[in-house]
């Protein structure tokens, strides 16, 4: 007989309340970033020796500069889920393991939300 | 091992008197360690594209003081480890999700995928460079 109350079993959420969404979107990321991961560095093999202004013409056109917003999601929020998972197994502490929990969500946020920008920048600029 | 028993208690071995002695190397760990390692390796990378992003927003002079390094030896090793890095967690990464549904756990298939996913990383490398120095 399963100790699991009836309406803890339908939740299916398990003691630390979050199911398996953490395996789940880890999961979803790993198979957007398949292709993105592999168009990426394609194409940066295709721009090496190139200077700045071949760069940037590359990111200004509207389908490489959508691809690449979509590779530094994705790439960036399956970082920030393998950190955090690394974090969790490594840290004993637990204060220390709270404080690097939250600057890994913090850190990976900037960096996202500042690369987004910096690829519209040269994308949408003149 | 000089670490001592607690008195009263008998001698007996201490972690990780394993290693060396007893402890037969295997592919499929070594391959399960060098995934999380290159996951670790390319989350700094993925910082360091985001600099080469953000660096490129910031103009030509920005861009060539980032440009500087990675073209210098030292960022190109860097950048060729990265590369395999990228190449190996994502062919790995291929065979974790083979195993997210149920397949591939027999040993012979997991050491089939595991030498699959070393030769396999390493071509994609070679390639990635070729396209890179062949122009």
């Amino acid at each position: 007989m399963s100790m699991r109350s009836p309406l803890g079993q339908a939740r299916g959420l398990g003691s630390a309340k979050d199911g398996t969404h953490h395996f789940w979107v880890q999961r979803i990321s790993a198979v957007a970033l398949v292709p993105l991961a592999l168009w990426f560095v394609f194409s940066v093999a295709h721009l090496a020796g190139g200077d700045f202004y071949m760069v940037r013409h590359w990111v200004h056109a509207p389908s490489v500069a959508i691809t690449l917003v979509l590779f530094i999601a994705a790439a960036l929020y399956h970082s920030m889920l393998g950190i955090q998972v690394v974090i969790e197994d490594y840290i004993g502490n637990e204060g220390t393991k709270i404080v690097g929990l939250l600057l890994n969500k913090f850190l990976h946020a900037i960096v996202a939300v500042s690369t987004i920008f910096a690829v519209l920048k040269v994308a949408l600029g003149s | 091992m000089s670490h001592q028993p607690p008195k009263g208690l008998p001698s007996r071995p201490l972690s990780p008197f394993m290693l060396g002695q007893y402890y037969r190397f295997q592919l499929t760990s070594l391959l399960s360690f060098a995934h999380r390692l290159t996951g670790i390796g390319l989350s700094v990378g993925t910082f360091l594209l985001a600099a080469w992003l953000i660096t490129l927003a910031g103009g030509p002079e920005a861009y060539g003081l980032f440009a500087k390094h990675l073209t210098a030896w030292y960022g190109q090793i860097l950048l060729f480890c990265w590369s395999w890095a990228l190449l190996y967690h994502l062919c790995n990464g291929i065979r974790h999700l083979g195993w997210d549904i149920g397949k591939g756990y027999e040993l012979k298939t997991a050491y089939a995928t595991g030498y699959a996913v070393v030769i396999g990383s390493l071509i994609l490398t070679a390639a990635v460079w070729a396209v890179a120095y062949a122009k």
